[in-house]
């Protein structure tokens, strides 16, 4: 397996990241050598190992349903980039 | 009564085409605070007041699970007599939107909370089963609103983080009424649990609908087509109604259906293409490295379990062999736990059969037209007992009690205190009723005598005089007695 | 006081508990060195009039009960700070200011630490050399073209340079061990759980822990009891009572077994990270300690696992910086999807978007299994080696970087051997559980090289002890001549 230009573009799309067209090049190559050494992978057979689903040996730990947080709006808002009183604020959303 | 025959095919010149149906309900979870956060669910509050530095996705936020959240969806599992997965897993979905602020929404993918479970339906044709393919646990997402300004769009993250519950059906439901039905009966079941309240003007039960057609008897499935976020059961109805007949159209002109999310236009009564929306869909779900696996012990579901109230299936079949009611009635009283709580408490000290037809006849009627709930009914449960009570014992007629009630729908009042007030109490005093036979008899001897010649249909002009005469309080039998005692001479 | 620069952590805190200087003091004392060092480039924030007045607040308090009482700290520009700037050296955070503080820097603030600064990194952690931050690279004090070390360079360089008296940082496949090895500092990466992530920005949640870079392994205990302890706020927390590190510090490690893993004997090694490995081996011996070798079949298969796991975890941690809530916005853009794309692809520098791009192409649909879900199962593999040999031996002993620090740009073009240095690092991460890197030496050059130290889950008091032993008999000196000032 290898990456292409046309799939970088396609991932950077699903990124939500707009890439240089001069530089796609480049990174197409960085990210194709860089698949190219995780699929040293392939050379193991992991048929019968199960996939790691937590690194910490414990379960969920559950907190109890109480209201202890929120009305905090104008913490909320004061980092946003745009935003008037009440909402954030941002480009039309195109459906 | 003769059973109706399922009929929801949609006919052409050509074909018969059936439709098969499969739902994607959200229900919101009733909790205080959210699934992963501590701050409220409230409905309404003002724009992001309802918004922890978690709900919007701050740098170095980390979520921490509701443990009522947890147990709502255990019991709804338990209610849709589903098994109870004791480890499921929360994944990440990822996607943009303006409402999502961490660019994911958490969610059950493979391991969900609750798998396979069933519900029954009563359709006028018979009973009928319903597959449950699963139901997890996820995140609701915030709100964008974009009629506030012509160049932007305003985001409410109030929302965002509230727990719902995905339910999702097997494809068994094959017309818009069974759809209803079926929505109607997870509601009741949830409200009965008391783990959604299906208040769907507030978004809190809202729904997905698959749709897909095939000619009848044919077993392979047809292309589905999601219909995203329909919010009430009407429009799923004319939704797939709708969209049922558009890939008719599009089958039948040779055409093919594509796999794809529409959206219900409510106002052109038309689904269409959500294209923008479907780019490049890859939600890259992959397990929520913050949470670990959930898992639940036996024990607890089973206490669960224990403490479940009876639901409304078990109801129904308890009321049909206890109280002897039709399973229609039976249907009826149970269809919201409120009813069948007001049913119970009339019939504590009440006669059965005439307590289920007032409540079934009057005061359905009465709620119906002043659009209430039964919790806010002007007649309590334990006036409308005494009302039947007072027609059990003959102290009041059917025809007055009608009176009666009426009063009782505009003042709240209890019954006896209009009787007695309004002079309504039935005269059952063979003295004072026989003065009044003698009085009408004595005014109408010209009728007397026709009667005794033979003229007998004159009986009822004579009890109707006499009802007359005692403003309708009279007590029918005893007139009947003393009427028939004083022609006979 | 003149020799103030070579006084520890430990040794601050007592001269400041036995009244021998104040706080106001020590922390004017710094002040000047990180004014003299601007040229490391290891600070993006200072926040001296704070500082100032912490510790004129804390000498009219006299309370002495912390543990790190009247101390002034820079902590890595990763963990966020209640109304000081937290960039986690990127562009996209460049103007963000928290209005709450981390779980760990908060531990700090209670045990009656003083916050100087916020200290350069990689952006958003992701880097080995401290070269990919939006705010510069940080240089290494060794010398002046040198790379720190990453993604905790900029804590390493002013940790080296006596700009703090100790630092925390961030490790997440090694950023707080690669850079202690690289400027001849102590690093500990704690157990997966021990510290508390909340409030730290996440690069790759499954294997971020906050950990203690000191001058010595006293310091590095005494930080660790400092920061680490149960946080409910972060489902991965472990709940277990607080340890008295420092305290219970022992030299005594006679009858413990140490592994020494043949799989971390790279081809192409330097020559003298293996005379350092052995001179770490007979130090051991002496002191007591049993060398059993030991095998980690899986090891070379760690760094692509980590190269799948880390970005994969990273393309979904980092889509929240998308101009809405905080940070930067382009203001290039129609729509909001036009918005996004290019928010991000100005707000993030290359490497950011590599891994971005790779993390995202990994999980999407019809690759997950072949890559995430697959290295999932070889990390299963990886923690099973592990597990494995801490049935018989107590720690293990390995280099700590397969080199002593590289040139700034020596390897800028080549992402690979970038990330290759991490090779002895990454398996710890992996694997969830402990490691330390102690400086144990120097190449013919004179740069520090470190040897790594590591236990299975929780037994950081038994690497602590390794370490205080080792520390001891290396006696490993470290005379910079204060170029940059």
């Amino acid at each position: 397996m290898s990456i292409d230009k046309n799939q970088v573009k396609k991932v950077a799309k699903l990124s939500r990241i707009s890439l240089d067209d001069s530089k796609l090049e480049s990174l197409s190559k960085d990210l194709d050598s860089i698949l190219n050494f995780v699929e040293q992978l392939n050379k193991l057979d992991t048929k019968k190992t199960e996939p790691l689903t937590s690194i910490v040996d414990k379960t969920l730990e559950p907190r109890s349903d109480k209201i202890n947080d929120g009305k905090i709006k104008d913490q909320i808002l004061k980092n946003s980039p745009d935003k008037n009183e009440e909402f954030f604020i941002v480009p039309k959303v195109i459906e | 009564m003769e059973k109706e025959k399922f009929d929801y095919y949609i006919k052409t010149e050509k074909n018969s085409w059936e439709v098969v149906i499969g739902l994607e309900v959200h229900a919101q979870v009733i909790s205080e605070s959210k699934l992963f956060s501590g701050s409220s669910t409230k409905f309404g509050a003002k724009p992001n007041t309802q918004v922890s530095l978690v709900d919007s996705a701050f740098p170095g936020m980390l979520p921490v699970i509701n443990q009522y959240c947890i147990e709502q969806a255990v019991k709804t599992g338990l209610g849709l007599n589903a098994k109870i997965n004791l480890h499921s897993i929360f994944d990440r979905k990822n996607y943009f939107y303006a409402d999502l602020p961490a660019g994911y929404q958490i969610s059950q993918y493979k391991n969900p909370i609750v798998g396979e479970g069933l519900v029954t339906l009563d359709m006028p044709y018979g009973s009928k089963k319903i597959g449950i393919e699963r139901l997890h646990l996820e995140q609701d997402a915030g709100k964008s609103i974009h009629d506030l300004s012509p160049d932007n769009t305003f985001v409410d993250l109030n929302r965002s983080g509230v727990a719902l519950m995905e339910i999702v059906s097997k494809p068994d439901l094959r017309s818009p009424s069974e759809v209803n039905s079926y929505v109607k009966k997870l509601r009741t079941i949830m409200r009965y649990l008391g783990t959604c309240d299906g208040n769907m003007q507030e978004g809190s039960l809202r729904a997905d609908v698959n749709v897909s057609i095939r000619k009848k008897g044919e077993k392979k499935f047809g292309t589905r087509c999601e219909i995203k976020n329909v919010n009430s059961i009407k429009f799923m109805e004319m939704a797939i109604d709708s969209e049922a007949k558009r890939q008719v159209e599009l089958l039948e002109s040779g055409k093919t259906i594509e796999q794809e999310t529409r959206l219900f236009d409510t106002k052109k009564n038309e689904t269409r293409s959500m294209r923008s929306k479907e780019e490049a869909h890859d939600y890259r779900y992959f397990p929520d490295p913050d949470l670990l696996p959930l898992e639940l012990k036996q024990s607890f579901v089973d206490n669960l379990k224990k403490k479940l109230p009876e639901l409304p299936d078990q109801k129904k079949d308890r009321f049909i062999k206890k109280f002897k009611l039709t399973p229609y009635e039976s249907n009826v009283l149970v269809s919201e736990i409120d009813i069948s709580k007001y049913f119970e408490e009339v019939i504590k000290n009440a006669d059965i059969k005439l307590a289920k037809n007032w409540i079934i006849v009057e005061l359905f009627a009465v709620l119906n037209e002043k659009n209430l709930d039964i919790k806010d009914s002007p007649v309590s449960p334990k006036n409308l007992a005494s009302l039947v009570n007072a027609i059990s014992s003959g102290e009041i007629s059917g025809k007055i009690a009608k009176k009666v009630f009426e009063i009782m729908v505009e003042t709240g009042e209890e019954p006896s205190k209009i009787i007695k007030e309004k002079g309504l109490k039935q005269q059952s005093d063979p003295k004072e009723l026989e003065k009044i036979v003698i009085k009408v008899l004595g005014d109408n001897s010209d009728k007397v005598s026709e009667y005794k010649s033979g003229k007998e249909k004159l009986y009822g002009f004579f009890v109707g005089e006499i009802m007359k005469a005692s403003s309708g309080k009279a007590n029918p039998k005893l007139v009947n007695d003393i009427l028939k005692e004083k022609l006979k001479k | 006081m003149s020799d103030l620069n070579k006084k520890s952590l430990s040794e601050i805190v007592n001269l400041i508990k036995t009244k021998k200087i104040s706080s106001l003091e020590i922390t004017n004392h710094f002040i000047k060195n990180i004014e003299k060092g601007k040229k490391l480039n290891s600070f993006i924030t200072t926040c001296f009039e704070e500082s100032v007045k912490n510790a004129k607040n804390f000498d009219s308090k006299k309370n002495f009960d912390g543990l790190l009482s009247g101390v002034p700290l820079a902590v890595k520009d990763l963990f966020c700070t209640k109304n000081v700037k937290t960039t986690a050296g990127s562009k996209i955070l460049e103007n963000f200011i928290p209005t709450y503080e981390s779980t760990v820097t908060n531990n700090l603030w209670s045990e009656g630490a003083i916050l100087l600064g916020k200290l350069n990194c990689d952006e958003f952690a992701m880097g080995s050399s401290n070269e990919t931050s939006y705010f510069g690279k940080t240089i290494n004090p060794v010398g002046k073209d040198l790379v720190p070390g990453g993604s905790s360079g900029g804590s390493a360089s002013a940790l080296a340079a006596n700009l703090t008296p100790a630092t925390i940082g961030t490790d997440t496949g090694g950023s707080i061990r690669q850079p202690a090895s690289f400027t001849g500092t102590v690093g500990l990466k704690p157990t997966y759980g021990l510290c508390s992530r909340w409030g730290i920005v996440a690069f790759a949640s499954s294997l971020d822990q906050a950990g203690p870079m000191t001058k010595n392994v006293e310091d590095c205990a005494l930080l660790l009891e400092a920061m680490s302890g149960y946080d409910q706020k972060d489902s991965t927390s472990i709940n277990k009572k607080k340890e008295n590190y420092s305290k219970n510090l022992s030299e005594n490690i006679k009858g413990l077994k140490i592994g020494i893993p043949k799989e971390y004997r790279v081809e192409n090694m330097p020559k003298e990270i293996d005379n350092l490995w052995k001179k770490g081996i007979d130090i051991l011996k002496k002191s007591g300690a049993q060398i059993v070798d030991i095998v980690l079949p899986h090891t070379k298969y760690a760094l692509p696992t980590y190269y799948i796991v880390a970005p994969a975890e990273a393309s979904s941690n980092l889509a929240r910086y998308d101009g809405v809530k905080y940070g930067y916005r382009s203001k290039k853009g129609k729509n909001l999807i036009e918005m996004y794309e290019n928010t991000r692809g100005e707000g993030f520098g290359d490497e950011v978007k590599r891994r971005i791009l790779i993390g995202t192409y990994v999980l999407s649909s019809g690759y997950y299994d072949a890559y995430y879900l697959k290295a999932q199962k070889v990390r299963k593999l990886i923690k099973n080696d592990f597990d494995e040999c801490f049935k018989n031996v107590d720690a293990i002993l390995t280099p700590s970087t397969p080199s002593s620090a590289f040139r700034i740009g020596e390897k800028t073009n080549d992402p690979i051997s970038m990330y290759l240095n991490d090779i002895f690092t990454v398996p710890i991460n992996l694997a969830g559980i402990p490691a330390i890197s102690i400086p144990a030496g120097q190449d013919d050059q004179g740069h520090p090289l470190g040897l790594q130290l590591i236990s299975k889950a929780l037994d950081e008091q038994k690497i602590l002890n390794i370490a205080f032993a080792m520390e001891k008999n290396i006696a490993f000196k470290q005379s910079l001549n204060r170029w940059w000032e």
